[in-house]
Formats: structure tokens, sequence, C-alpha cells
């Protein structure tokens, strides 16, 4: 599966669909491959505040427990409550599933991310 | 952690098939197995409702024979081999003299004085020494660590009796659950034993590992038919889950005796002294302070291996397995709990990475497969 060019990524796996001060986080194709079947996502609150880098919540596949880790400081906004019923979609549709929307209160901070073709040579 | 000492991992017969398969491959007690084939998910469902094909030749073998083998048998292993009769095989335990598990394993009767005792792929060279030092009082009777000798492939599920079948001139429908016979299956020589780790009927074939190739693409092109699928350990664990079967390492251990593990089934109480005898038959008339449950979560959240469980806010037990299981569609466990917490219905919590999830004891298996 080809990673989205306009995406952003994490050395952890998680990507960005950044658009202006907001941020819409899912994780990898890679991520939900390593995963496996993904049975459980826990989501925090609208209204919690992230710095880069710190868990915002675990998905779990039937066999192991996993972190979520923000890729981008800022306030969650949204949350894809959807995935709490429907988490098999991380495996069918990883780069369309995204978990939370961010503001990002420092985004300077998007220049150490990764760019499509460094995240897919990371994943090689 | 990986440790940089680390020996190189076994390999089974099987494993440049599964490499060449594209199993996604993990390091199991010291063996590099396949843990996942289709995924998880996929493989559960296919043993549940079709049938599925395992290797788990990554097991040992360790037989003992001579005039004096039930004797040995009868003094290592919990159960009472003496009711076994040439052809069948039992669940039982190697114990410590404290009555908890060196290992669990099935102990077959190859015939009056010949038997193969399965065990576990991380604990064969423990269980190996600790079966030789044990039965030597015991006279006439040898054990050898046959392991290298065997490959073994599990066919399990409701359509499995029809894939073998259509391998081997042995009358399947013969074979009565923890029997076993000796035949050919895709004309290489085989034990057939109707027995499996899945809570579904099926069978365990050993075959000589040169040969195990064969018989595993012969397996997978006679089970096309049905829509038979190569299955990894991920849905092993999730299956035997489901099926209320204990795991070595995690529901049992050296910590953990026969009684706690709600296994007084597998000890052979008219027996003569065995190993841990006194320390079970004591446990047995005094009761138990703690025991195995199967629980279900109430809240939202999985419990996994090793999160604590709490009774009225106080630390009672541990849980030692738990998944998302993929046929039930909840969230199930084991969990050792104090003995006046374990009945049914009895509610408890389980701390996930910090928060007190409630959970409920029910009986044991979670599934038990429709009978025909």
């Amino acid at each position: 599966m080809a990673y989205p060019t306009g995406f952003k990524y994490t050395k952890d796996h998680e990507w960005i669909d950044l658009s202006g001060e907001r941020g819409k986080v899912g994780i990898t194709d890679y991520a939900q491959q390593q995963l496996g079947d993904v049975v459980y996502v826990e989501l925090p609150d609208v209204g919690a505040k992230l710095k880069q880098g710190q868990s915002f919540g675990t998905i779990e596949s039937v066999k192991a427990v996993s972190e979520l880790y923000s890729p981008v400081t800022g306030e969650v906004v949204e949350v894809n409550t959807a995935l709490k019923d429907k988490p098999e979609a991380v495996n069918s549709d990883p780069h369309g599933s995204w978990m939370i929307v961010v503001k990002l209160t420092n985004p300077g901070e998007t220049g150490s991310l990764l760019d499509a073709s460094q995240y897919a040579d990371l994943t090689k | 952690m990986e440790q940089a000492t680390a020996a190189p991992l076994k390999k089974t017969p099987l494993n440049a098939r599964h490499r060449a398969s594209g199993a996604r491959m993990v390091p199991f007690g010291g063996w590099d197995m396949p843990v996942e084939y289709s995924g998880i998910v996929d493989e559960h469902l296919a043993v549940r409702t079709r049938a599925g094909l395992f290797d788990v030749s990554h097991m040992g073998e360790i037989e003992i024979a001579g005039k004096d083998a039930l004797t040995a048998v009868q003094r290592i292993s919990s159960n009472d081999a003496s009711r076994l009769q040439p052809g069948q095989a039992q669940y039982s335990g190697l114990m410590t003299p404290q009555g908890t598990f060196v290992d669990d394993l099935l102990v077959y009767r190859l015939a009056a004085q010949h038997f193969l005792l399965v065990v576990n792929a991380g604990t064969i060279d423990k269980d190996y020494e600790y079966i030789v030092r044990e039965i030597a009082p015991a006279g006439d009777a040898v054990a050898v660590n046959a392991s290298s000798r065997y490959a073994l492939l599990a066919v399990q599920g409701p359509e499995a009796q029809a894939v073998v079948q259509s391998l081997t001139a042995v009358d399947l429908g013969a074979i009565k659950y923890y029997w076993f016979a000796h035949g050919e299956v895709a004309s290489v020589r085989a034990t057939i034993s109707r027995t499996g780790y899945t809570g579904e009927d099926g069978f365990e074939i050993f075959v000589p590992p040169q040969s195990a190739d064969r018989v595993w693409q012969a397996i997978l092109e006679a089970g096309r038919a049905v829509d038979l699928v190569p299955c990894g350990l991920g849905a092993r664990d999730t299956l035997r889950l489901e099926a209320g079967m204990r795991l070595y390492g995690s529901d049992i251990d050296e910590t953990t005796t026969a009684l706690e593990a709600d296994l007084g089934w597998i000890v052979g109480w008219k027996k003569d002294d065995f190993l841990g005898a006194a320390v079970l038959r004591a446990q047995k008339t005094a009761g138990v302070e703690r025991r195995i449950v199967g629980f279900e979560m109430i809240d939202r959240g999985i419990a996994r291996h090793g999160y604590d469980a709490f009774v009225d806010g106080r630390k009672a037990g541990v849980v030692t397995s738990g998944t998302q299981t993929p046929f039930l569609k909840k969230a199930i466990g084991m969990a050792y709990l104090p003995v006046e917490h374990t009945a049914p219905g009895t509610a408890f919590d389980v701390d996930i990475r910090g928060r007190r999830t409630r959970a409920r004891v029910v009986p044991m298996p979670f599934y038990k497969r429709p009978r025909a």
C-alpha cells in the first residue's frame, strides 16, 4: 500500500494529515500489518492536551497492546468514536481511519516529521 | 529484551515452508514459529467453522520404555496411566514435590510398557532432566528425548475428519476422543491421535520429520474443498483460551498447584505415591486458598496476562490469560482469585493500565463445540 504523499509520518508509525492548524491522526498501513487484527481502540476525550510524542491512547490486536503517540503538540478537538465499534477499519483502511483531530499549538514541530518517501524507507 | 547471547532459534521441519508461504514468524519457546498466516481472526473462525492446519512440531516428545515403564510413568505423571489401554492417551501434569507444575503433558500408551509423553516446547530439556532423575528408582525404565524424531501436525475443526480421511486408509470414525491409531497419511508412516488444543474435533498427526512437508502439502491440498487454512500459534492461543484450556507458563507453572488450577481431574487420587501426592492430598482435604476462574469483561477493555485483579478495592489476584475472542466476540480470560470469590457471577476489577475495569466470573469452557 502506498503512503499518501500529503501526510506526515512519525517513526512510531502514526500519520498526520495537516490542514491549516489542524491535523487528523491515524496509524500507518505498516503499523496495522505489524499489529494484526485490531480489536480495540482506546482514544482520549475531546479537550485533552497532548505533547508531541506523548501517548494519546492504545490500540489492541488479538495478541498485543500498543500505545498511540501524538505526532504533534496540541489539543484534541475531535475523536473518531466510530472506531470503538468498528476497530477492524484500522486494518482495512489504515490511511482513511483517522483517530483524533489535533489543533496544533506548535506548528513548527511538523518539520521534524517524515515525508512519505522517508517513511517508506524506514519501513523497508 | 533480546539477550545478546541468546541461542539461535530452533526450526521445525516446516520452517522453510512457513517462510515461503508468507507466514509471520516470531520467536516462541526458543523456536522460530508462525504466529499467523492469513490473520488470527480468520484462522480462528476457520477452525471453528471448517478446518485449520497447524505445525506443532516444536512440541517435545519423550518416550519411556522398559519392563517397569508403567511404574516410572505413574511416579512422574499426576494422572493415572494404569487406566490407559494401548492406543489411548490422557492429559496429565508433571509435578514438583510441592504439587505444582513442572509442565503439563499428554501421556500416550503405545504399548503395555511403552509410553510417549508430549510436552511443551520451551520445557523439553527441563522436563527430560527431571524425568530421567525421578524415574531412576523405578527399576527397569529408560527415558529418551525423542523430540527430533517427530514432526507433529494438527488438523482441527468440524471438517478435520473428512480432510484427513481422504488421505488415509485408517478408519478415523473408529478413533474415539483421546485415542490414537497407527497407519499412513499421504503414504507417510503416521500416528493419528484424536486430540487437540482448540476445543474442536480434530487430529494430531505424528510423522517423521523428513516427511512433514509432504504431509503438510497433502493436507492443504485435500483441505481445499472445505477451505481449510494454515494457522499459526496466535489462533492456537485464542482457540485454546475459548475452550478453557490452560497454557503452561501463563495459567499454570511451578507456582500453581493442580488444585489451584482446577485440574484435580488430572490427579490420580487412587494411585500410590507420585510426585506432589502428599501436598496435593493435603490440599484436597484442607481446601485451596485461591483458584483459577474464567471471566468475561463487563466494562470495555481487554484484560491481559499479568494484570492485577481486585476484589472490594484490594489486590486479590492476577490475570493469567486474556484476549478478545474472535468467535464469541467477547473479552475473556482466566485469573486466580481467592476461593471465596470464585463463584460464577462474582464481580471483580482488573487493573487495565491504571484503570479499574469491571469483570465477572463465568464458568469454563467459554466455548463448547456443538456435538453431533
